[in-house]
């Protein structure tokens, strides 16, 4: 479904992706993980075009992506993606958020909107807080209406930047519950994530990046009994016990 | 004072109207409610185009902004009356002169107030909005400027009620608005300049605080009807 062909990207001198060369199937959930700086942010905002890449190719199903003339909008519409901050738009009920998209681009009638909005903000456990504005929810009920926002134009891909980082612990969970549900139906997903409990659990397969570089790809038992690089087996050392260098 | 006022109240409302063309305070208040009605979508305009990631649009602006804020109304005032019917070819009336050099002075102003409201909001907002397949323009109409002009509310009032003030320039045209007016009405009765001209402040001042209460109240009532944006006012 997705390939990406030695793609390079660079920040002025900084060379943020370096020859990343990946296939992702319909259907994967596939968790990106590395140190921060590592460019996984990067990575998945390459595939909606929220960044443009310096040179390789990015193809879904088939089609180049960052070709010159892609309609960009309707590209974009058919991804759902998911940030680290929410960005609810926050002058727009939860309802309203979710309905924007479909009004405006899928041309939904308000009613038919609104009814299928409420059935996925039900589908996130939130249908009770729809006339809510995002400053009355909590960071985790934000997250999960950003997931029915997202899931209103019903894409048949979803992408994760650090979806629970800014969040509490404590809604951390309720958060994972729903991308569990959303992996359980099949939905290929990308999260960029450092919930390795949700890695080992959820995910098809684990792509370690360190330095805009993929240095492994493994299914979650092996990357998480026997890291192959050093790197990797450092990073994972590192999660499991964060003051073992200090020590 | 009394006398003054039972003698000119009518020729200060409305200048010589039936009898000749519309002038006095109505006047004012009309070159005023057109100005900020139409400065402001200009505003945004200009704004916008401050903005845009197209340097063919974004340089000619930028331009006209430094140059127009760089002179004094009076000065664009000139040139409307002046140089407008030299290159359209015929003369233009004081009021459609006045009405355009106030357009345009406001309008650069405000599209730095607007350039300001949509910088403030967080790049999150924008890039949300584009994921899910939100043009430029739709993202700028549903998510960006809703949320940019109600932080911009306070700096848009302090700009309309400078127009309000602005339009007692059209004196020097000889546009006959309420300070133009006073002005007549003070030259009959030469010897109550403070009443005359003290009136004429209480007037300005009128028109002015009642926008600002407006203005309050239409804050207000968003902040209400929007719960999770802070009143503007400063924390405690």
């Amino acid at each position: 479904m997705i390939r990406f062909d030695q793609v390079n990207k660079w920040y002025g001198a900084y060379h943020a992706l370096v020859d990343v060369t990946e296939h992702i199937a319909k259907g994967e959930v596939v968790v990106v993980c590395g140190p921060s700086g590592s460019g996984k942010s990067t990575l998945i905002r390459t595939l909606n075009r929220l960044e443009p890449i310096g040179s390789g190719t990015i193809t879904i199903d088939g089609e180049d992506i960052h070709r010159r003339g892609l309609d960009v909008n309707a590209f974009r519409s058919r991804i759902g993606f998911l940030f680290q901050q929410f960005n609810l738009f926050p002058h727009l009920t939860a309802i309203e958020n979710c309905t924007l998209a479909p009004i405006h681009l899928r041309r939904l009638a308000p009613a038919a909107a609104r009814e299928a909005s409420l059935a996925l903000l039900d589908r996130v456990g939130l249908a009770h807080k729809a006339d809510a504005y995002p400053s009355e929810l909590s960071g985790g009920q934000q997250q999960r209406v950003a997931i029915a926002r997202a899931l209103a134009m019903e894409p048949p891909l979803m992408l994760f930047d650090e979806p629970t980082s800014a969040l509490d612990p404590e809604m951390v969970g309720e958060v994972l519950l729903v991308m569990r549900a959303l992996a359980k139906d099949g939905m290929t997903m990308i999260c960029v994530t450092h919930e390795m409990g949700f890695a080992r659990e959820v995910a098809d397969r684990v792509i370690f990046m360190d330095h805009g570089r993929v240095l492994e790809r493994a299914t979650p038992e092996a990357f998480f009994r026997r890291p192959e690089h050093p790197r990797a087996q450092q990073f994972l050392s590192d999660i499991r016990t964060p003051f073992a260098q200090a020590a | 004072m009394i006398e003054i006022i039972q003698t000119y109240w009518v020729y200060f409302l409305v200048g010589q109207y039936p009898n000749g063309p519309l002038g006095g305070l109505a006047l004012t208040v009309l070159l005023a409610a057109l100005a900020l009605l139409l400065a402001l979508p200009l505003g945004i305009v200009l704004g916008l185009a401050r903005i845009s990631p197209f340097r063919v649009i974004r340089w000619p602006v930028t331009v006209i902004v430094y140059v127009v804020r760089g002179v004094p109304l009076l000065m664009v005032i000139f040139w409307a009356y002046f140089f407008l019917p030299s290159v359209t070819g015929h003369k233009t009336d004081q009021f459609s002169t006045m009405l355009i050099a106030l357009v345009l002075f406001d309008g650069v102003y405000l599209a730095e107030i607007v350039r300001a409201g949509i910088l403030g909001i967080p790049k999150g907002q924008f890039e949300s909005a584009r994921t899910l397949g939100l043009g430029y323009w739709r993202t700028m109409q549903l998510v960006i400027l809703p949320q940019a002009l109600r932080h911009m509310l306070p700096s848009l009032v302090n700009q309309f009620i400078a127009t309000i003030k602005a339009t007692s320039l059209g004196y020097i045209i000889g546009l006959t608005e309420v300070s133009f007016i006073a002005a007549q009405i003070n030259t009959q009765v030469f010897t109550h300049a403070t009443e005359v001209y003290g009136l004429l402040a209480l007037t300005y001042f009128v028109l002015c605080f009642g926008l600002s209460r407006f203005a309050y109240w239409l804050e207000q009532r968003l902040a209400r009807r929007v719960a999770h944006l802070q009143p503007l006012k400063a924390t405690a």
